[in-house]
């Protein structure tokens, strides 16, 4: 896979940022859970926040092969900051963006592309998880206006973006063929946010509980059709899993490259450890999971850009990137013995991180079914 | 306000280098080039005053081919329109110089801005001779008497000031900081301080990418590059040796005095 100069330029813009602005700060971040507001904003000068939102409505105007490569970027240094980057574009305005209305896209996408506003995306509640068509929040017609109750769980960005999209069941009948998406906005009557702590990993991202108490929305506030939210919901999982792919490639180039430092320099009977068999096939896996994960990203990527099926392939993208990147995070931090246990060195960081990925946007076991249902269709 | 800014390819100072068999050159496999740190902060300073003063810069190179990705990085910074001299051959400070003469026959610029050394040869010659075959004032070191954590810097506010046909310059000199006042057109060489440049933002990147490179050769601009300066062979610098542990301030101080001698 060769890169353009343009993807080229782009890839060293955004490593160049990361070196200066995240690379020396996300440890402490990470300590203290601080989601870092400015940098957001200074990537959003960057125009990483609107990667493939058209120029026209204040985005990059660029592809998934771009989307997967800052994704990948940010990822190398930054977990954290990576599911926000990924989170921000490919749900919140992902799904306003491909679904919603030319007023609301007019109205919201300038301010989430440049990164002005964060999106939020509200599928996940307390009680469903993978079987996201059993949710409970319910958006009841009362003459013009819609009546939204219910509770969103481990929302990225909850208590910090401009703009949600939140499923709701609208016809419970009809079950997945009757929920619907809705748009808010912070401070809207009825709607609170609670912010989830102490996670183990992805520490500096922003996650909530999102709480719905009688919330007021009319028609304006449907983005894409009644009843078509879950069918739609099930396309922007599809992208969101190319970049939660795009995060393992980034991580397992972080456990490589940092192994790699650390076993040149570490010295042990004598010699570095990277002169022991032991350590060089442990680089060696390393190094061939990077390049399998990140091909397999760039394909479902190449694909999406081609408007061709992508489904199958950004699933199996999603399943190996994530697992091949908890295999290289635990094995960077068994490269740097010790030291790899403590958060002197930032593999703790990676591995910590690395677990979410196996969980967030469908876990392994539901990527297996996903690309065992293609296998029998 | 018409700007013309050059950039230079360098070896990515962080890649280790080696030396060439022929012992006067640097081996080039597995070298990674980037812009020239000097010439960025040129460039970001050009755009500043363009931005400030309206006007177009255009940027300009000398080398193999390849350098298009040095003007295409500093198109996507916000250069209008870029010119590439093509030569693969050797070089040295005067042969640019007199290149860049051509080229500024042909565009006639207000201001000519360029870092104020390449790291990679460390000559800090182009600009002074440039200014002197044309016969132009030069400003040396461009710097600001400002941090760069201030707000004009988070302005993007240029920090040489353009008033009329006169630029005011700050420099810094080996005993303070020294103000110029130069009549345009002038040369005008940028140092470390001056600004941070800016990242290239995605869309600019994308927008580069239609932006025009025009080509120029040696041959077609009618300059004779044959180098004036021989280069007679490279060494790297001996290895450093390992330092001393002292266990205390006074261990040092009767080091200094004694080993050292560097007080007394």
């Amino acid at each position: 896979m060769t890169l353009s100069e343009e993807q080229t330029l782009l890839v060293k813009s955004v490593r160049d940022f990361c070196e200066k602005k995240v690379k020396p700060f996300a440890r402490q971040w990470d300590k203290e859970q601080r989601f870092p507001k400015d940098v957001v904003r200074e990537l959003g000068h960057l125009g990483v926040l609107g990667i493939v939102v058209p120029e026209a409505l204040g985005g990059s105007g660029l592809g998934y092969v771009e989307y997967a490569l800052v994704c990948e970027e940010v990822a190398r240094y930054d977990g954290s900051l990576a599911l926000t980057v990924a989170s921000h574009n490919g749900l919140g305005s992902g799904h306003l963006g491909t679904f919603g209305t030319d007023a609301q896209k007019k109205k919201f996408m300038p301010m989430l592309a440049r990164g002005e506003i964060l999106g939020a995306w509200g599928l996940t509640e307390p009680g469903s998880g993978s079987d996201s068509a059993g949710m409970k929040t319910t958006a009841v017609k009362q003459g013009s206006k819609w009546i939204l109750n219910g509770t969103k769980m481990f929302i990225t960005q909850g208590t910090v973006a401009g703009c949600y999209v939140v499923l709701a069941v609208t016809n419970k009948e009809q079950r997945h063929r009757g929920i619907t998406a809705f748009m808010l906005e912070p401070g809207m009557k009825g709607f609170t946010t609670r912010p989830i702590h102490d996670k183990l990993g992805m520490r500096s991202s922003d996650t909530a509980e999102l709480i719905f108490e009688n919330v007021e929305l009319t028609d304006e506030h449907v983005v894409g059709e009644v009843g078509s939210g879950f069918i739609d919901t099930m396309k922007i999982l599809d992208r969101g899993r190319i970049s939660i792919a795009a995060l393992g490639v980034g991580i397992i180039r972080g456990a490589l490259e940092e192994s790699l430092r650390y076993s040149k320099d570490r010295q042990a009977f004598g010699k570095p450890i990277s002169d022991f068999q032991a350590i060089q096939w442990k680089l060696a896996a390393m190094a061939t999971d990077y390049e399998a994960a990140r091909l397999l990203t760039l394909r479902a990527a190449a694909l999406a850009d081609a408007k061709q099926p992508f489904s199958k392939e950004a699933s199996m993208a999603k399943l190996f990137a994530s697992e091949a990147a908890m295999r290289a995070a635990t094995e960077a931090v068994q490269i740097h013995g010790g030291y790899g246990y403590t958060q002197e060195f930032p593999v703790e960081r990676y591995l910590r991180d690395a677990k979410l990925l196996e969980i967030g946007e469908g876990t392994s076991e539901v990527q297996r079914m996903v690309i065992a249902r293609h296998l029998l269709a | 306000m018409k700007i013309l800014c050059t950039v230079k390819r360098v070896t990515d100072p962080e890649v280790k280098l080696k030396i060439g068999a022929d012992q006067k050159s640097i081996a080039t496999d597995n070298l990674k080039y980037v812009l020239n740190p000097f010439d960025e902060i040129a460039v970001e300073e050009a755009i500043r005053l363009r931005d400030k003063h309206q006007g177009e810069v255009i940027v300009v190179s000398v080398g193999p081919s390849d350098v298009s990705t040095q003007l295409r990085t500093a198109l996507a910074m916000g250069a209008d329109r870029a010119i590439q001299i093509v030569h693969a051959g050797e070089l040295d400070s005067d042969g640019v110089a007199r290149l860049l003469q051509k080229v500024y026959e042909q565009e006639k610029p207000d201001v000519v801005l360029m870092g104020k050394l390449s790291v990679d040869n460390d000559s800090w010659q182009a600009g002074p001779l440039l200014a002197e075959y044309l016969g132009l004032p030069q400003a040396t070191y461009a710097s600001k008497n400002d941090s760069l954590e201030s707000d004009n810097e988070k302005n993007k506010v240029p920090g040489i000031t353009i008033e009329g046909t006169t630029a005011t310059v700050v420099r810094e000199a080996d005993g303070g900081i020294e103000t110029l006042k130069v009549q345009l057109p002038a040369v005008i060489t940028t140092d470390l301080r001056l600004n941070i440049p800016r990242y290239p933002s995605l869309p600019n990147i994308m927008k580069a990418k239609k932006k025009e490179i025009k080509e120029h050769t040696p041959q077609s601009l009618g300059v004779d590059v044959t180098p004036k300066v021989r280069v007679l062979k490279f060494e790297l610098p001996p290895a450093r040796k390992a330092g001393v542990k002292v266990a205390d301030s006074a261990e040092l101080l009767a080091k200094l005095r004694s080993e050292a001698k560097v007080i007394s």
